[in-house]
This record gives structure tokens, sequence and C-alpha cells, in this order.
């Protein structure tokens, strides 16, 4: 019986022993819910982030820097507020717009710190600083935000914002873990274009830290510690001064102009208009400012230069006249007749020469070029000799980089359109469907053809060069202002066009803005502007768009331009003006016709289409609704714990 | 050189008290205080300040001081002969229950209990010698002959050695302590008392935990089935109105004791002697109150791993997450910094210690010996039990300490006493023999 019992108590003490030694094994080896437990509770990691580099024009001048500022965050878990009212009275904000923020963040985690209020001056954090120990689960960081010297350049620089959940998806896809919610990214522009150079690299300290926050030394003695790299700053081409002299002739109108150095492809100057000042979408009020300019129906959050897409209209005419020369469809002494052509002409006589054809913009002229060309081969069915001669029309003109993305170092760049075989069959719904009496009105830069205004001045910056370009850039240094641009902007391009066909080309041009399509009044006797206009149809509107482009001087050219007016009526009316007034700004440093340049920077050619009746008002937002940034719009989405606010309650009831 | 002689005779015996000492235990005992000793030192670290495991301002310092005159007591104990615990067993539990009632009016006041005597820098609990008083004295009861166990009489007595401490200590608030001399009835079971009695203790243990999660109802019903299928298994000859009987009023016991728990536990009960036996069934039930013991504790342990976070890199315990780091919640440390093997060590060791002694508690040839030694053994084990049981949410949160891993000289030396008046018996049991 003894023995039984001490049998049985020995079972007890080892079965306990067993029991805790598998709930031990359960806790320690299986369930790793704790050690996450364990690291949120006693490491915290805090974020370095290195200063965003700076942006230079190329005169030196400084554009885009950062003003140090500080973040306020909340972890709800941790939050005690004593006294809601005096906190809302030190941070500024109302009793409703603090609950409302703090909902918002109580929804994303109660455990993680939430960005609570954004971007406190250096005065706010000073004044609240002490206070704020008052009510634990509030926390600071440092942060920055881009401080801009200019107004001009908003859509060129881009701006930087908090990454939306669709980035970071993206990211995960990509397989990399750089980013994490609330971090800043650049948007657009050459924030985004270049953001893994200006961000620099982040840097993270661990910290250990005891149960009441105190902090109790490096975690490891630091040995997993990040150092945080600085980002570099960039050099970029563009000159502000020229610039803002180019903004003010685009004052109450839409369009665009980009001024490039010929040699170097260069951008001198990038004008989208209508635009908004850069400091709208940095600081405090990005998100209130962002969804404003985004519902804003003259859309100025795009970026016409590259985005906008236009009828080049008669300035494609210098492609026309380069590639039938090229093509041997003309020479420079054919003469053509205007006779039966369902088209304008401007040069008042029934027949012209080359040169007086690009001099007046000859509609007809051009048209029997394009038909030259098209017919310019062996085939005898009249189908297949206009595909052979679109074909190989298209691969000439493509070299112009007309309907290609030029690779600017600029995000959303568009292709435009550049008609093919294949597009013309698509559209005809066969392959003998169509000829050329189809699709002549391309041949004048009408029809199908959609260019960018940076693709027209790529065009100004191949003539001034007689035949090559090196693809447009804004950077011209990385980190050091002696420093070179990327490998693929010292490459030059070629055309494939002889030099000879540039001259003859050239000469009609000058003489174009001399005594031709381009208004008297523009004329500048001391600077040798070689230019071609052109008005595209714009149906949508009160008047056609008005196209200029140009380079000067003749020889040794040092600028070359395109600039779009919308609803400009003539391109030598408007845009001619407004391009050569830029060119001799940058040459020559002042501008010759005063009473002119007041005359364009006072005309008023804003016009707003009627809104479609098909746009539904924006909604209201309900309660468990959030809203966010997605691919550049402005959405709500339901406010679960992987989408973060970009905005808050309290932005959405000043935004109605 | 007859002064010479004395002195050679004194050594040899000397020597032989060493000889007989069972090393085992000894060693055992060696390496949990070594082991306890330095996870104090991680406990309280400070990576901020690193200062010296010697360093007499901190806890492992200190320690180190009561482990030192551990040894003394130690030398003491082996030194005195070992018929003064038997001969004395009565005289040392009446002493200690005058110090259980002097402390109530004489002890320093520490958050509103009077548990401990204060003499310069040294605490002492007389809860921690009581068990050992009461080990003794019920010891000495039972190599009484003709005492029996199975005898009501007996029983009471018994009890009502054990009630009164219990009572002493509870009314100096230290709830722990006093659960812990319930642990002796494992002792008493092992010396006849019928196996009823722990296990009513069992089946009380879990009707509360089960009165306490599931509806009365439900409990009712529940054991109505057990009651029913029992009744089916039964054989035939037993199948009478006595077990009838039997069962009804089991089973009415058994609703009495839940309806009871229910009406203690709620109206009865302090608020934070309830909260303590919820956060036991759900720790969530009172994150940052009660339950944050438990919570942070399980934290401690569950990040350590298989191998821990290595020694002085634990976070949780050190930075406070952790409450009573070096003293209740020792096992913490171990846990987060040496994982599971850490833990396998602790445990391991402490198992070693309790079946080491039940081995040299059933070779003792003299009941008071075999008693007292089983009583060693209840104390232990219910320390382990509980103490690690808490840690990893198995227990309610009772404030007692870990033998010989928990800092403080109080316990060390309590523990120490308790354990070496053991082997000082055991090193005599040839003797004892001789004599008898």
């Amino acid at each position: 019986m003894q023995e039984v019992k001490k049998g049985i108590i020995q079972g007890v003490v080892i079965l306990v022993a067993l029991i805790y030694l598998a709930k031990l094994f359960y806790l320690q080896v299986i369930d790793e819910g704790y050690s996450e437990a364990a690291v949120s509770n006693a490491i915290e990691q805090v974020v370095q982030i290195p200063y965003r580099g700076q942006i230079y024009d190329r005169k030196g001048n400084l554009i885009v820097y950062n003003t140090p500022t500080y973040d306020l965050f909340i972890t709800p878990k941790k939050a005690r507020i004593p006294d809601t009212l005096r906190l809302c009275n030190l941070l500024g904000v109302t009793k409703v717009q603090f609950d409302s923020m703090y909902n918002v963040a109580k929804t994303y985690s109660k455990f993680k710190p939430s960005l609570f209020m954004r971007q406190l001056s250096v005065e706010d954090f000073a004044r609240i600083q002490d206070a704020m120990v008052d009510y634990p689960g509030f926390t600071f960081e440092t942060s920055a935000f881009r401080t801009y010297n200019t107004s001009a350049l908003a859509n060129t620089l881009g701006y930087v914002a908090e990454v939306s959940p669709k980035q970071l998806e993206d990211q995960e896809e990509r397989g990399e873990n750089y980013y994490r919610q609330g971090d800043y990214i650049g948007q657009s522009g050459l924030e985004k274009q270049y953001e893994e150079i200006l961000r620099g690299r982040r840097g993270m300290k661990y910290i250990m830290k005891d149960v009441h926050g105190v902090v109790k030394g490096p975690w490891k003695g630091g040995a997993a510690d990040i150092v945080p790299v600085a980002g570099k700053n960039l050099y970029t081409s563009l000159d502000v001064e020229l610039q803002q002299y180019a903004d003010s002739l685009f004052q109450n109108k839409s369009g665009s102009l980009v001024a490039i150095d010929p040699s170097t492809g260069e951008i001198l100057a990038m004008v989208s208009a209508p635009t908004y000042d850069p400091k709208m979408l940095s600081g405090r009020n990005y998100s209130k400012n962002y969804a404003r300019l985004a519902l804003n129906p003259f859309n100025p959050l795009l970026n016409r230069a590259l985005q906008g897409t236009y009828r080049p209209g008669s300035t494609f005419k210098t492609i026309e006249t380069l590639v039938g020369l090229q093509d041997g469809a003309i020479t420079p002494g054919t003469v053509l007749g205007h006779s039966g052509i369902r088209m304008n002409c401007h040069c008042g006589s029934s027949s012209s020469t080359l040169h007086r054809a690009i001099q007046m913009s000859c509609n007809p002229y051009f048209y029997h070029v394009f038909r030259r060309i098209i017919y310019n081969n062996d085939e005898t069915n009249v189908f297949k000799k206009s595909k052979v001669g679109l074909t190989r029309w298209h691969d000439r003109v493509a070299k112009f980089g007309i309907g290609q993305k030029l690779g600017v170092d600029l995000p959303y760049e568009r292709k435009g359109l550049l008609p093919d075989v294949e597009y013309y069959n698509k559209r005809n719904k066969g392959e003998n469907n169509w000829k050329f009496s189809n699709i002549y009105s391309v041949g004048i830069g009408e029809g199908e053809l959609l260019v960018t205004p940076l693709k027209l001045a790529n065009v100004a910056a191949i003539i001034a060069n007689r035949g090559w370009y090196i693809t447009p850039h804004l950077v011209r240094a990385i980190g050091n202002p002696k420093g070179d641009p990327l490998p693929e902007f010292k490459e030059k391009h070629s055309v494939d066009v002889d030099y000879r066909h540039f001259e003859t080309l050239i000469a009609g041009m000058s003489d174009a803005v001399r005594a031709g399509t381009v208004m008297r009044a523009a004329y500048i006797p001391d600077l040798e502007i070689c230019g071609k206009t052109g008005t595209s149809q714009n149906p949508k509107g009160p008047a056609d768009n008005s196209v200029f482009i140009c380079f000067a001087p003749r020889n040794n050219p040092k600028i070359a331009i395109a600039a779009v007016v919308d609803y400009g009526k003539w391109g030598g009316t408007t845009s001619a003006p407004i391009a050569m007034m830029v060119a001799e700004k940058y040459i020559k440093g002042t501008v010759s016709h005063k009473g002119l340049e007041r005359e364009l920077m006072n005309k008023n050619l804003l016009y707003l289409p009627p809104p479609s009746p098909r746009k539904k008002p924006t909604p209201l937002l309900p309660k468990d609704r959030i809203l966010i940034v997605e691919n550049g719009k402005v959405k709500s989405v339901p406010a679960t714990k992987s989408a973060y606010p970009q905005f808050s309650v309290y932005d959405f009831i000043t935004m109605q | 050189m007859n002064h010479l002689l004395k002195n050679k005779k004194l050594a040899s015996r000397e020597n032989s008290v060493l000889n007989r000492l069972d090393w085992i235990t000894v060693a055992l005992y060696i390496a949990c205080v070594v082991v306890g000793w330095l996870n104090i030192y991680a406990a309280v670290y400070n990576p901020e300040q690193p200062i010296s495991i010697f360093n007499f301002d901190t806890n492992s310092g200190k320690q180190l001081v009561f482990a030192g005159f551990a040894v003394f007591i130690i030398i003491a104990i082996l030194v005195i002969d070992y018929r003064f615990w038997e001969t004395f067993a009565f005289f040392i539990y009446g002493f200690v229950l005058l110090l259980l009632i002097a402390v109530l009016f004489l002890g320093a006041n520490i958050k509103g209990s009077h548990s401990w005597f204060r003499i310069g820098p040294i605490g002492f609990q007389p809860a921690e010698v009581a068990k050992m008083a009461t080990a003794l004295a019920i010891a000495k009861y039972l190599s009484t002959p003709g005492t029996n166990l199975t005898r009501f009489k007996d029983q009471l007595n018994v009890g009502i050695f054990m009630l009164i401490p219990m009572i002493l200590i509870r009314i100096s608030d230290e709830t722990g302590q006093a659960l812990v001399i319930v642990g002796l009835l494992l002792m008493l079971y092992r010396e006849g008392l019928p196996g009823i009695y722990p296990l009513i203790i069992i089946v009380a243990a879990t009707l509360l935990v089960l009165s306490l999660t599931v509806e009365t109802l439900n409990i009712a019903i529940g054991l109505a089935i057990v009651g029913a299928l029992v009744i089916f298994f039964l054989p035939r000859y037993q199948r009478n109105r006595k077990t009838y009987t039997a069962m009804g009023l089991i089973y009415v016991g058994c609703i009495s004791m839940v309806l009871a728990t229910d009406f203690i536990i709620n109206d009865v009960l302090a608020p934070h002697q309830r909260s303590r036996i919820e956060v036991l069934i759900d720790p969530n039930s009172h994150k940052r109150g009660a339950g944050w013991n438990v919570i942070q504790s399980k934290i401690a342990i569950g990040s350590g791993g298989i191998f821990g976070k290595g020694f002085l890199q634990g976070t949780q315990t050190k930075f406070d997450f952790v409450p009573e780091q070096s003293t209740d919640f020792i096992f913490c440390t171990v846990g987060e910094e040496h994982g599971f093997m850490g833990s396998i060590l602790v445990i391991g060791l402490l198992i070693g210690l309790i079946l080491r002694l039940i081995i040299l508690a059933e070779r003792q040839r003299i009941k008071f010996a075999r008693v007292y030694g089983y009583g060693v053994i209840s104390i232990f084990f219910f320390h382990f039990l509980v103490n690690i049981g808490m840690t990893i949410g198995l227990m309610p949160v009772i404030g007692i300490p870990l033998p010989f891993f928990s800092y403080g000289g109080s316990s060390l030396w309590s523990f120490t006493i308790l354990l070496f008046i053991f082997l000082k018996l055991d090193a005599q049991r040839s003797q004892i023999m001789s004599r008898v």
C-alpha cells in the first residue's frame, strides 16, 4: 500500500513537470506570437529619415529644399487623455475633429502608432511639447517637408506624399519592403523619377525601453542599427528665371511650352498651364489642396508638356518636308498646284514652290507631298501602294520620336499617336478598306496624329541640329554640380535625313517668321528665329489650338521651343509670339516688343467645356470609410486595417 | 596527547556526518541557488548602467550575502544533534505560532499588511518558517505510536495543527503562504490519509474553475450525465439503494459547492482576489490590471524561444514589464534569456530534487524522519506547482517564491533550514538504526 502511494506521488510530480514542460514548449517554441509581442513591448524602432536631396536650377539657384517639422503620432492603446478640451485647444482642433481623428487612428490599430497631426512647425512643437507630457500615448517624430523657392515648376518637380496602399501592394509584389505605411514617396515629376536618388536610405535605430517608456539604451549594443544615408542633390538644366517668364505669358491660358537647348537636349523650361504653386502639395494642407486640385476642372495636376496630346497641325509640315525630300518624293524645286484639293490655302496663288509652301503653310502643297510619299513605290494596286507607302512614311517619321516615348526623365510620358498600317486596318475593319484618300489629313498634321509639346520641342531641336537630337532631359548632374547626366542623356540619335534637306526647310522656316504665317508685330529684326506655325483643329472648344515650333538663332542655335496654346486660334498670333519672346528673353535677356508682351500676358483664353451630365457629385463620406489617393485619384475605401487613411474626416468636411 | 585524540575523534565524527550526507541533494541545492543567483542578476540588470553581480546594492549582491549566511545555517544544522528537532518539535511549533501572533502587532507595515519583522536591512517573515514548524509538529505527532490517519480523531488533530498557522498567516495577509500548508496534504496522503481527501480537494478545485466558466445549469446537467454513466457501468450487485443515496448526496454536494462558489466569488471575496481567479480563466479579462502580470509573464517566457535571448539579453523582465521579476516571477527571466532549454534545466533541477527527496524519505527508518521528509517534499512541490504554474498561466497568481531561485533572504534561509534538517536526519539514519 505504501509503495503504491509512493508511486502515485512520484507519478503526480512527474505528470505536473510534463504538463508544465508541454505548456512551456507551446509558449516558447510553437507560438510565435509571444516573440512579436515582446519586441513591440520593449524594443522601439526609431526610424531615421534622412533629408531628401535638394534640387537646383542650371544657374545654381536652389529650387527645392527641406524644412524640418514634427509629426504627432498617437498609439490609442497607450493614450490617456485626462482633459480632451485642453488637448483640443492645445492642438488647435475642435472636439469633433479630434474625435474623428482619434477614431481613424483606432480603426487603423490600437497598438501601432498612427499619424495624428502632420507637420507641426518648430514653433508649434516648442509650444505644445511640454504640455504633451501630460498625455501619454502621443509621440513626436521628426520629419521634413519640401519647401520651394519658386511658385513655378509644380508639375515638373512633382510632389512628395504618403505612400498609397496601392504602392505598398506593388512594392510587395516586387518583393521589396522599403516603404512602410505613412512613409513619404515622390508621387510625380522629378520627385518620382529620381525617388531612389533623392530619398537616400532610411536608417533604423533599435532602442530598448522599459515599461514606463524610459530609454534603456541601444538593443544589441546598436549592432542591428542601420545608419541613414542622405539623399543626393539633383542639378537640373532648368532656368528658373526663364521658366517664370514663360509662365507669366501663359497666365489665364491653358497650354504648354517646352524649351530645349538643342546641343545638349537639356530642358530649359517646361510650362504646363494652368499650374499651381508647388507649396500647395507640401506641408499640412496637402490633402485638402490635393483634393481641390484633383477636382479642379482645368486639371492643373496634368503635366501637359508630356501628358497633353495635341494634333501638331501645320508644324508637322516640317517633318513632312524632310521625309519627302529624303524619300525623293519631292525636290526643293518641286512646284505643286492647288486645284481640286479640299483644303484651304493661305498663300494666295494657284501653285507654289516648297519654300513658299513652308513659309505660307500651304495645305494643298503638303497634301500633294504626302500623296507623293505614300505613292512613291512600285505597287500597282492602290490599296497595297498605300500600305507600302504608309509603312515607309511611318518609319521615317518615327525617327523623329513621333508616336514613341522619348524617354525624358519624368514619369507618365505619353506616346501620342503615329498611325501605321495596322492602325488603319483595325480602324477601317480590313486590310483593303483604305487608301491614301482616307488618310490624307495626317499629311498636314491633322487626323489621327497626336503629339505632346515635348515631342514638338524635340522636333524643333532636331531641325536646329540639322538631323540629330539628344533625348530631352531635366537632370544634368546628380550629387555633384559638375557631374554627368545619366548615360542615356549623352547619346546622339540621328533621324537619317541629309543635312542639305534641313537647310531647305530652315530657309522656309526663317521666312515664315520674317514674312509668313507669323504675325508681323512679333518679328524680331536682330534675332533670326526659324519657326513653323500650326493651327490644329479643336472642335470641342471655341477656337482652334495654336501651335508653334521654332529655334534660334539660325546658326549655332541656343534654344529650341515648342508652344501650344489651347483655343489660341492661329499659330502665328498666340503661340508664335510667346515662343519667340521666350527665345529672345533667353538669348538676349530682354524682350523688344513690350506692348505685345503685355497684350499676351493679359489675354484670357481659358475655356471650360460644359460639364458632362454623367459626372456624379462627390458622395458624402460615411463613418466607416476613409479617403485615399490611388493612381492619382481621390477615392473612398472601407476603413479596414490595411487601408491607411491619407485624409482625415476633417479634410473631407472642409472639402465639402 | 589525550587532548589530541579527542580532537581526532571529533574530526572523524564530523567527517562521518559529511560522509553520510546525501551529496546528490546538496549538489542539486547548490545548482539551484547558483542558477537562481545568476538569474536574479539578469532580472535587475540595467544595460544603461551595468553593475557588477557582486555589488551589494543590487539584489544579486544581496542574494550572495544571503547565500553566504545560509552556509552558516547549514553548518549549524549539521552540528546540532539530530534528536533536537524531534524533541523540540512542538516547542518550535509553539514558538513560531507566537512569532506569527507577534508579527501582527510588531511587524513592519508594508502596504497595510504586517507579516515582516524588520531588523535593520534584514527582513524576516515568520510565515516562511511556519511551514517548517508545522511539518515538524505533524511529523512528531504522527510518530507517536498508535496514531492512525484513517481515524477521525487524528485527522482532526492534524487538521488543527495545520489550521492554526494558516489562520494566523491569513490574518497577516499572506494568503499564498497560508495555502502552502494545504500542500502538506500530500504528506498526509503518504502517511495514511485516505485518498478521498486530496481527491475532494482536486474535485473542488475543478468545480471551482468550472463554476467560473460554465453556466451552473450546464454543470448540473453534465454531472447528471456523468452520474448516469457511472450507474450504467456499475456492477449489478452494487446497484442498491445505499449506492444511489451516496451518489445523490455527492450530486447535491457538488451542486451546492458550485452555487456556493458563485456566491463566494461574487459576494464574499475582495475584488482583487476575485480578479485573480478570473484572470486565471481569462488573462485578457483584466488586461492592464491583474491580468497584466500573467500576460507579460507569458510574453517574457514565450519570447525566449528554444535557446533564449542569452544571458542579460532579456528585455521583458529587466525593463519591469514583468512585476516582481527577481522574486515571484524569477522563472520569467529563465524562460526569456535561456528559452525552453533553460526551462527544462530549472524544472529538471527542482523535479530532480523532489524525486531525490522521495527516495531519501522512503529509506528513513523512523517515522518522524519520513513524515518530515514528505513534509519537505510537499512544501517544495506546492511552491513549484503554484509558482511556475502562475508564470505560464496555469495557476492563479499567488505570491509565493520559487524555492532557492527567488530573491530574498527570508525565503532562501527557510528553504535551506527545511531541507537541511531533513538531510541531517537522513545522514544520521544508520545511528538511529543502531539506537533502536
